[in-house]
């Protein structure tokens, strides 16, 4: 019962990181509200695995918290550089 | 399953929702992209951290929990980490702070 309820307020932040995401003004805000919405997804494959009685949905939620963690920090290495094989400002500022 | 191990993680997975929910509205409702930020983090630390520890206390010492305090190390890491790359990304890219205009502060 609890969980259900957990997995209902979670869907209830989703949507509204969703909403987030499409009224953004900045492209910084979408990126901010899709890393939530990964979040968020993680923490609600966990519930739902507890919710139908198959924890076994937690390698779900590691696999799918890996893939944001790398999907986001690529989106913003894109937009802070334009290019994905720059070396970065920190190298070059070193040089 | 005693009864008060029960009772703690269902306390957990409430608040741990409520919290979420906040962090969800905050993210919606603040005036400027860093103060979202802010409300965003809510979300990744007392969000996650408490519904984890609901669903802990729930699991019992089984493999179930080793895998849940992964995902919990997952978020402990990753999300400070993404939370400075985009705070970085913003700022280089320009993004000004919303500012007070109060003449004496």
């Amino acid at each position: 019962m609890m969980f259900a309820a957990a997995a209902l307020a979670l869907l209830a932040t989703m949507a509204l990181a969703l909403l987030r995401a499409a009224l953004g003004p900045t492209v910084f805000d979408r990126a901010q509200a899709a890393n939530t919405v990964g979040t968020v997804a993680m923490l609600l494959l966990a519930v739902i695995g507890f919710l139908n009685g198959r924890p076994e949905f937690l390698d779900l939620a590691i696999v799918y918290g890996l893939l944001n963690v790398i999907g986001t920090i690529a989106v913003l290495k894109y937009f802070r550089q334009g290019d994905l094989g720059d070396p970065g400002l920190d190298e070059e500022a070193a040089k | 399953m005693s009864v008060w191990v029960d009772a703690a993680s269902w306390l957990c997975l409430a608040a741990g929702g409520f919290f979420c929910v906040i962090g969800g509205v905050g993210l919606l409702r603040m005036p400027d992209f860093y103060t979202r930020m802010h409300a965003a983090s809510v979300i990744e630390t007392l969000g996650a951290g408490l519904i984890l520890l609901g669903l802990l206390l729930q699991a019992g010492p089984t493999l179930v929990a080793v895998k849940l305090l992964m995902v919990g190390l997952l978020i402990f890491f990753a999300s400070p980490t993404a939370t400075h790359a985009l705070a970085r990304a913003a700022m280089v890219r320009g993004l000004k702070p919303l500012l007070s205009t109060d003449e004496h502060v």
